[in-house]
């Protein structure tokens, strides 16, 4: 059985997981297909009933896994390339981002806890508004559980992409820079996808928000959680 | 080219990582290779030919990458059954909360 446990079968199976979903997602397009969900559901599926422990998983998983890190560190260059965009609209951009931060951070955390959340899962919620990578690596850093913080993760990126578009036409938001702008802050790369299918201003807005809220959320969500944990206990 | 751009984006990786621990910074040391790696195309310290081949690579794929950590959450069943009504709510709260606080706060200060 040490094959079925081997990395080497680990990664296998997880091309594999991703490449089925994101075939079946470009077969039907419905949002909820989304390839990385559906991939995460269909390996846990077959862990468990395959009685493969997620820790030997993990030793080929982790490999994989590693290139979040440089991944995030590559965000740079889309970052970099936009920054004229931003130097145009510096002010407005700047102060949308901190709202996204704070907003984001306060509402995810201060609810949570609110509502009777462990410490731990607080600290998971807290990031949940920012890329998966950077997302994992707060909730790390301020003693969170990453797994969590994914699973969130994603499911804010569906959610905003489903309710998103509607929301905003509801509260009259109809300038193409600040509906890509809430879509990325709000829900990431996958919000940022939906924005695309609006135009290219809605697109290229949302991946600047995904970098800067990035960026802008690492900054302040230490000090929040430690606010909000101090507020509510 | 792509060893090349390899070379630039984990020199700011381990750059990034660095800092973060010599620091003792709260921010994760990528977010802080990011940061860096943008400020040396910026100052024209790094060509973004140069990393371009690596970097679209990895951002193009990204979501790829997330999916072990992702399975992990077999390993916090309980606690997400224990716990999921805070969870749930704290989720669509906060998604609406900035969706809805970013757009009008953007739109509102691109009219002015």
């Amino acid at each position: 059985m040490a094959f079925f446990s081997g990395k080497a079968f680990s990664v296998f199976i997880t091309f594999v997981a991703f490449y089925g979903a994101q075939r079946l997602y470009v077969r039907f397009r419905y949002f909820w297909l989304n390839p990385v969900l559906l991939a995460i559901l269909g390996l846990m599926a077959f862990l468990t009933l395959s009685g493969i422990r997620y820790e030997d998983y993990f030793q080929g998983g982790q490999i994989i896994s590693f290139f979040l890190g440089p991944a995030v560190v590559a965000l740079g260059v889309p970052l970099y390339l936009q920054l004229e965009e931003i130097r145009k609209r510096g002010l407005a951009i700047g102060l949308s981002i901190l709202v996204a931060a704070v907003v984001g951070v306060l509402s995810a955390a201060g609810t949570a806890a609110f509502l009777g959340a462990s410490a731990p899962v607080v600290a998971s919620m807290a990031p949940k508004s920012v890329t998966t990578p950077i997302a994992m690596g707060i909730a790390e850093k301020i003693g969170g559980i990453p797994p969590l913080t994914a699973a969130i993760v994603i499911a804010t990126g569906i959610l905003g992409a489903v309710i998103g578009p509607g929301v905003l036409r509801l509260c009259g938001v109809r300038n193409p820079v600040a509906f890509g702008l809430a879509m990325g802050a709000a829900s990431h790369g996958i919000g940022t996808a939906r924005a695309v299918e609006e135009g290219e201003a809605q697109g290229a807005a949302g991946g600047l928000a995904i970098c800067l809220n990035g960026i802008a959320t690492a900054l302040v969500t230490p000090a929040l959680v430690k606010l909000v944990m101090m507020w509510v206990r | 080219m792509l060893i090349r751009s390899l070379c630039i984006l984990f020199f700011f990786l381990a750059l990034g990582d660095g800092v973060s621990f010599a620091l003792s910074l709260p921010v994760p040391g990528n977010v802080i290779g990011m940061m860096l790696l943008t400020f040396s195309l910026c100052r024209g310290w790094v060509d973004v030919k140069s990393v371009k081949p690596a970097a679209d690579l990895l951002v193009q794929n990204m979501a790829f990458f997330f999916v072990p950590p992702g399975v992990g959450l077999v390993l916090y069943l309980d606690l997400l059954s224990r716990e999921w009504v805070p969870i749930v709510v704290a989720y669509v709260v906060s998604t609406l909360a900035v969706l809805v606080g970013v757009g009008w706060v953007m739109q509102k200060l691109e009219r002015s």
